[in-house]
């Protein structure tokens, strides 16, 4: 089964042996960081614009040294210090982007849609890197990725997934993944930050951390915005973390020994995860970072190496 | 969706089982004749059959020489001139445990024809490092070249037409030994 896409937008429009080719592919190109000359030539001559909405360290950083790596001319496009700040829409900009001839736009928007938008507005590839509380593709391959280097497979797996679902594009697009690949998901979180129906997407339902994590092979812990504190969502962070936050103690108690701590970043630390738990040994959040520039070379190989047969 | 693939037909065979092994043991000869040993030698197979043969080699020279001589696997294409014109790459990984740095490294690969791949394995080996010198070992030559590449080491040298097709049949992806050409069916 080949690769036939055009872009990269959703979890939920892969099936799974597309999401498996996204993996193998990420994983054959693992080796590149280890090598004294971190380049290979495959993307010579093509152009690559990260265009970011929102703040962003780790996947902007990633897009931009998995492009490098690749041979690829990464430019980046931040709103703040450029003419969205004169006023320019979303979409004119973008377009005046696409008039210097890019293969890829990487987006990351604060709308939910903004990057299906722009695949159906500019001729060259787009590549979501979350749009809003919709998905954020990219984060869910290398979860996925990670996963499967520590577990060996995917079916029957567990996974808890813990906080603000609700606001989470991290979550959407991991629950679409590991649901697509046999894997039973909870979610996890106080009622307000648990969307109404999420039992939908094929998931269970815990309002309980310590019943969450029993017996589950991974536990995603979200970031808690501080921003839904002051929306009332959330009584205060003392009461949150103490309710679920993810401490040693807990671990100890109720989770398996054997169990993956996974994080999408930025880390709260003490509040939804505490710094022991964090740096401990069941953590492999820095594993995902480093698995964050395979999956994106993967993916940008993927759609800008293939031209010839896409449509 | 993807064009079909022409099919293809035996046409004649070129080597039998007996006939490959003795030019794999010949080649293994040549390598340690060229070399003076086996002294800082290294394989490097390009995918697949290449590192099955590369790996015979080794063996060979195991038997002949007793040296130990390391194994390793390339994949080319992210080195590939033709990119992107054939539909979308699939990536298998390049896995060479050891420094080839002041090696002498003896690249092997099945059929050798345009050269292209080869001239993608070049580059490929100079970005893992300096080597000592590259040798290239092929078990078919079949003539064709495209670019100003020649084997050091060639089981048989087979003229073809362009239109054939060599397939080298190896037991450990094939389940037989056997060099044969092929020929379009609709021809």
């Amino acid at each position: 089964m080949g690769w036939t896409r055009k872009h990269l937008l959703t979890m939920q429009e892969l099936d799974a042996s597309e999401i498996v080719l996204l993996i193998d592919t990420a994983a054959s190109l693992q080796e590149i960081a280890t090598r004294e000359i971190k380049k290979v030539p495959a993307l010579r001559g093509k152009t690559i614009v990260n265009l970011f909405y929102e703040p962003s360290t780790r996947t902007r950083t990633s897009f931009e040294i998995a492009g490098k790596w690749l041979s690829a001319d990464v430019i980046n496009f931040a709103s703040s210090g450029s003419s969205t700040t004169k006023g320019e829409s979303f979409i004119d900009t973008a377009k005046n982007i696409a008039a210097m001839s890019p293969d890829v736009v990487i987006v990351r928007h604060s709308s939910a849609g903004a990057a299906a938008l722009l695949a159906r507005t500019l001729p060259c590839s787009i590549v979501n890197a979350g749009d809003g509380a919709h998905e954020h593709p990219t984060q869910a391959l290398l979860d996925l990725l990670t996963i499967r280097e520590k577990k060996a497979h995917f079916d029957g797996l567990h996974v808890a997934i813990v906080g603000d679902i609700a606001h989470s594009r991290v979550a959407r697009s991991d629950i679409h993944g590991m649901r697509k690949l046999g894997m039973t998901v909870t979610v996890a979180g106080p009622p307000t930050l648990i969307p109404a129906f999420v039992q939908e997407l094929g998931v269970k339902v815990s309002y309980r951390l310590e019943d969450a994590i029993r017996d589950v092979d991974v536990i995603m812990m979200l970031r808690l915005q501080h921003e839904r504190m002051t929306n009332g969502l959330v009584p205060s962070l003392r009461e949150y973390s103490r309710y679920w936050g993810l401490t040693l103690e807990k671990l100890a108690v109720h989770a398996r020994p054997d169990v993956l701590i996974m994080h999408p970043g930025p880390v709260n630390r003490g509040i939804e995860l505490s710094p022991e738990v964090a740096d401990g040994p069941y953590s492999v959040i820095l594993d995902q970072v480093a698995k964050g520039v395979a999956v994106r070379m993967g993916v940008l190989l993927l759609l800008a190496g293939s031209r010839g047969e896409a449509s | 969706m993807a064009t079909p693939v022409p099919r293809f037909r035996e046409k004649a065979q070129v080597l039998d089982d007996a006939a490959l092994d003795r030019a794999l043991t010949r080649i293994a000869h040549e390598i340690l004749e060229k070399n003076g040993g086996a002294s800082d030698v290294a394989f490097v197979g390009l995918r697949t059959r290449g590192v099955t043969l590369a790996q015979r080699l080794a063996a060979k020279i195991a038997q002949i020489d007793g040296a130990a001589l390391p194994v390793g696997t390339l994949d080319i294409t992210l080195y590939r001139d033709d990119l992107g014109l054939r539909g979308a790459p699939l990536i298998r990984g390049t896995d060479i445990p050891f420094s080839i740095k002041n090696k002498t490294v003896i690249l092997v690969d099945d059929v050798l024809f345009t050269g292209r791949t080869v001239r993608a394995a070049l580059d490929a080996i100079i970005d893992l490092g300096r080597p000592k010198a590259i040798q290239l070992a092929i078990l078919i030559d079949r003539g064709h070249r495209e670019l100003p590449i020649r084997p050091d080491y060639v089981g048989k040298n087979l003229p073809t037409s362009r239109r054939e097709s060599v397939a080298v049949r190896l037991r450990e992806h094939d389940g037989e030994d056997r060099v044969v050409i092929e020929e379009p069916e609709e021809a």
